[in-house]
């Protein structure tokens, strides 16, 4: 390429967040560009789902750094660069603002949210460009941030991963994946997990709480109960007893089909469970412990019946019992957990066939329960070598130049790969402009500690936050600070809001700081009493800012809102789920959207025409084939792609 | 489908894919087998991407022995390998791919590909050419449309920061994926020669640019000058006469074709850029997939990617049906 080009590139000092589906491409596709000195951070380490498309790692690397091992493979075939890998979190404190200013530019190929907004604000901080990427199956989309030139990462609207009301889990359920939730969250969780977390499983129906017996005692296996006894109990417990109990309230089953209550006798008639001898041989191999060779279950892609779940629910909940004992108490839901997933699809199945919801085979359930976003190694090709398009424009100083781009699954006015024109910043962007929260929040009942997980961290997304009011340190987080600085603050996280030493009520201003993502916020205190419960269950209203949306039931029934950005997409294997949909654009924020001027016979799609969120300031793309008009882009509205999305959010 | 059930290890190591895909689709990808002949820097991110995968068999193709210069943008050749003299560019792509995936059966062939008969073609599901000349992209698609099996055949080639591919896929039948279920859709594709011999004054007047562009130069590859010469100075004043000649016979304005366009693809001459490279690669390999899935709507018939403007765009250019 050009010489200006190539200097750019040789002299680039660049940073890589993600060495993963999309990290593996962008590492080559740099280092075949020219790139000279690149620095990878990641955390993860290699798995056996990552190597149908992480194409650097082979099966000899499992349990490696992912980092390390791109390293080496890429020098393989470049020698002479330098790639200096960090096995770590991006959001460890080593990461600070200094480091990100020794880069020419940051490129982003995460799989979450939260680092996203982590980077994104240490990318402003230290004035680095940022150029952010995601992938999901076929879609894919690549962003330039600069401050003071584009909008930032978080100028639009985030929704945070689909929750459920909790009574549609407990009691109604309508999809199968509330009976995935119900099996991983409730299920899972009481029988495996913490028992000491809070847990709604068994507290239903709850208008009618007296008449469940104890019911802690239910879920504990008393010393002369065998696991098959102990089972069956359960069994009749969950899919019997507690779903009797529910049809006993009538106002519930009004307007909904009611569930039949399904006994372990019925489905699997007295005779005790079949057990082949070779069962032993099974498990003491080097094999993760599994139910399905025994019970004769080959293909994880069929839907078994209900027989059969109840026997894999059986035979799991055994081989839990006398093979993990030691487990059981501190389990987590775990994708990765044969004997986790095979347990969560034959319970969620059962309660499936109860409610009258079609019952899925174990991958699908596995899908669904592990959140695993779809990924194939040709759309994290394409999009890392877009990342290193734009990167190479943003060296140059070419910003005028710079696009984000969408892969799309099926053309839209004949494009795949379409560009659009970045967006200003949006001025009311409590990241990357100063804009002041507003917060209602009963200062009476609150506590410092709910503020702080819930608001500072969760929604704010602060890694290392600082509470002040006024010149008074409310709150601090960090290694550094002395004892007895720390108690103080350990008790102040117990006090609620207006009785802490320097009391928070209505109309104080909070500022919330972090040091790391050199970030600060005010936060302007209103006292509320009344919440609405299923809207607002943490009884806290953050407004006045444009983070991610708090309310999911909001964004995920726009099915037909397609006014918004060209569909985004999340990346591989997210564990949060897709965490970019396409979103109204805040309002009275001024955009720049490469428009078309539409001519005579291009009209192809006008089922799909778009609305465009805000026409004030049209903007023609700077085309280098300009002189007439087919090389004009526009903001399009992706039907396609974004429902393909929403069904991930909704489902 | 029929056959056998995906094996434990297919399973696992394929789990995100037939995510996208489906366990059928995942069937089929491994019982199809790919030959690839003419190997560069586009190829070799297509080959990657279909032996991740999971193709049944990739057959590679290439006699040209590896130099220093063939490692400009390719991640098959090793430091090492670049230095040892002797080897063909396909027997290096086969030793590396074959690491990438276990499961696929990755070969080498010896030989000019169209010199071979069409017996040959038959092992083969799919075709896919690069950097080949005009005259011999057309005698290998029509020696694949010959066969009474239908082989689909591609060609690619990037030359600097454009990109094109081009697709035959003959009488195609596919699922496409409707809101309320599947229906079965059908395609007819013209074959190369069929295809760009549309007078250019019959094109809709919104065909990108890069497709005129890349016949203008296939027009002068073609002609005495023979291959692209790295000094543009010498070339661009006889790719502008090709572009004269072209226009005339075929109904454009020359202006329709811009100069700079033209001495940008000229000034790459053969070089690929790594970028363009990977996304050519990727929607080679999406196509491929496609194809042998017989699952979602495939490009037809051609494909153009400008780094100069970030768009891909799809070029139906067939001649009206009858």
């Amino acid at each position: 390429m050009a010489d200006s080009h190539l200097q750019a590139v040789k002299g680039a000092k660049v940073l890589m967040v993600g060495a993963g589906g999309i990290g593996c491409e962008l590492l080559k596709t740099l280092a075949l560009s020219g790139f000279e000195d690149i620095h990878i951070i990641d955390m993860d380490t290699i798995e056996v789902s990552n190597l149908n498309r992480q194409f650097l790692f082979r099966q000899s690397h499992v349990g490696q750094s992912k980092a390390k091992v791109a390293r080496d493979a890429v020098l393989k075939f470049k020698p002479h660069i330098n790639i200096k890998p960090y096995h770590a979190n991006v959001k460890s404190p080593e990461f600070n603002v200094e480091f990100f200013k020794q880069f020419s530019v940051v490129l982003n190929g995460l799989d979450n949210l939260d680092a996203r907004r982590h980077v994104n604000r240490l990318c402003l901080a230290a004035q680095v460009p940022l150029v952010e990427s995601g992938t999901t199956g076929y879609l894919g989309q690549v962003t330039v941030h600069v401050k003071g030139k584009t909008e930032c990462y978080e100028c639009q609207p985030k929704p945070t991963p689909k929750s459920y009301p909790v009574c549609t889990i407990t009691s109604t359920p309508s999809k199968f994946v509330h009976c995935v939730v119900w099996a991983k969250d409730l299920l899972f969780a009481k029988l495996f997990g913490d028992k000491s977390q809070d847990n709604d499983l068994n507290i239903r129906p709850s208008d009618d709480g007296n008449t469940s017996k104890n019911p802690e005692d239910v879920f504990e296996r008393s010393s002369d109960e065998n696991a098959e006894k102990y089972g069956r109990r359960i069994h009749d417990h969950v899919f019997g007893y507690n779903i009797e109990l529910a049809l006993a309230n009538d106002e519930t089953w009004k307007n909904r089909k009611k569930p039949s209550p399904i006994y372990i006798k019925d489905v699997l008639p007295d005779k005790s469970l079949q057990r082949n001898g070779h069962l032993e041989n099974c498990t003491s191999e080097d094999m993760p412990i599994s139910t399905m060779p025994t019970l004769g279950l080959k293909n994880p892609q069929d839907i078994w019946s209900l027989a059969e779940n109840a026997e894999v629910f059986l035979e799991s909940l055994r081989l839990f019992i006398e093979k993990r004992d030691k487990d059981i108490g501190n389990l987590i839901f775990d994708k990765d957990d044969q004997l986790a997933v095979e347990f969560v699809t034959a319970a969620a199945n059962i309660r499936a066939s109860s409610f009258g919801i079609p019952m899925h085979s174990l991958f699908e359930a596995k899908g669904i329960a592990g959140n695993i976003v779809h990924a194939v190694a040709t759309t994290n090709a394409i999009i890392a070598g877009l990342i290193v398009i734009e990167a190479i424009k943003i060296l140059q100083c070419d910003f005028h130049n710079c696009r984000m781009s969408y892969c799309l699954e099926h053309p839209s006015r004949k494009m795949l790969l379409m560009p659009v024109e970045p967006f200003e910043a949006n001025k009311s962007c409590y990241v990357c402009s100063e804009q002041t929260l507003l917060l209602e929040i009963n200062t009476w009942t609150t506590k410092l500690r709910d503020f702080v997980e819930k608001i500072i961290r969760n929604i704010l997304g602060m890694n290392l936050p600082i509470v002040m009011h006024g010149a008074n340190l409310i709150y601090e987080d960090g290694d550094d600070i002395e004892e007895d600085i720390a108690t103080n603050y350990a008790r102040n996280l117990d006090k609620v809001l207006a009785e802490l030493p320097s009391q928070v009520t209505n109309g104080t201003v909070l500022t919330v700081e972090d040091l790391q993502q050199e970030l600060t916020c005010n936060i302007n205190i209103k006292h509320r009493e009344e919440f609405d419960e299923e809207k607002h269950p943490d009884g806290m209203v953050l407004s006045g800012w444009s983070g991610h949306l708090n309310d999911n039931k909001v964004a995920s029934n726009k099915e037909n809102d397609i006014s918004s950005a060209p569909s985004a997409a999340a990346d591989a294997e997210n564990p949060d789920g897709p965490d970019v949909v396409p979103e109204k654009p805040h309002s009275g924020s001024k955009r720049k959207i490469s428009e078309v001027e539409e001519s005579s016979d291009n009209s192809e799609n006008p089922s799909s025409k778009p609305n465009l969120p805000d026409r004030e300031n049209p903007h023609q793309v700077d085309d280098s084939n300009s002189g007439d008009d087919d090389d004009v882009v526009m903001l399009v509205a992706l039907p396609e792609a974004g429902k393909k999305k929403r069904v991930q959010t909704a489902d | 489908m029929d056959g056998e059930e995906l094996t434990a290890q297919q399973t696992a190591l394929y789990d995100r894919q037939i995510r996208v895909w489906g366990v059928d689709a995942q069937k089929r990808l491994s019982k199809a087998n790919v030959l690839v002949s003419g190997l560069n820097g586009t190829v070799a991110e297509f080959c990657k991407n279909i032996v991740l995968a999971g193709v049944g068999s990739l057959t590679l193709m290439d006699d040209r022995l590896v130099t220093e210069n063939a490692t400009h943008a390719n991640f098959l050749i090793t430091a090492e390998e670049s230095k040892l003299s002797g080897r063909s560019l396909a027997e290096v792509y086969c030793n590396s791919l074959r690491e990438f995936n276990p499961m696929v059966h990755v070969s080498v062939e010896k030989g000019d590909l169209h010199y071979f008969d069409g017996n040959f073609f038959d092992k083969f599901d799919i075709v896919i050419i690069s950097g080949y000349s005009l005259k011999v992209k057309k005698l290998i698609n029509s020696k694949c449309r010959e066969r009474q099996k239908r082989i689909a055949f591609y060609t690619v080639e990037c030359r600097g920061s454009c990109g094109e591919i081009f697709v035959d896929l003959q009488n195609y039948t596919y699922a496409q994926k409707k809101s309320d279920g599947t229906i079965e859709c059908h395609m007819e594709y013209p074959s190369l020669e069929d295809a760009i011999s549309i007078p250019w004054r019959d094109l809709p007047k919104k065909t990108t640019k890069t497709y005129f562009a890349m016949r203008v130069l296939e027009y002068f590859e073609s002609s005495q000058y023979g291959k692209l010469c790295q000094t543009s100075d010498f070339s661009l004043p006889h790719v502008l006469e090709s572009r004269k000649v072209l226009c005339d016979e075929q109904g454009l304005s020359e202006s329709h074709l811009p100069d700079a366009l033209l001495n940008r693809l000229v000034a790459a001459g053969a070089r690929e850029y790594p970028p363009v490279c990977a996304i050519l690669g990727g929607f080679l390999g999406q196509e491929v997939i496609k194809a042998i899935s017989g699952k979602g709507d495939p490009i037809k018939n051609f494909f153009y990617f400008d780094a100069a403007d970030g768009k891909g765009i799809i070029e139906d250019i067939s001649p009206p049906s009858k």
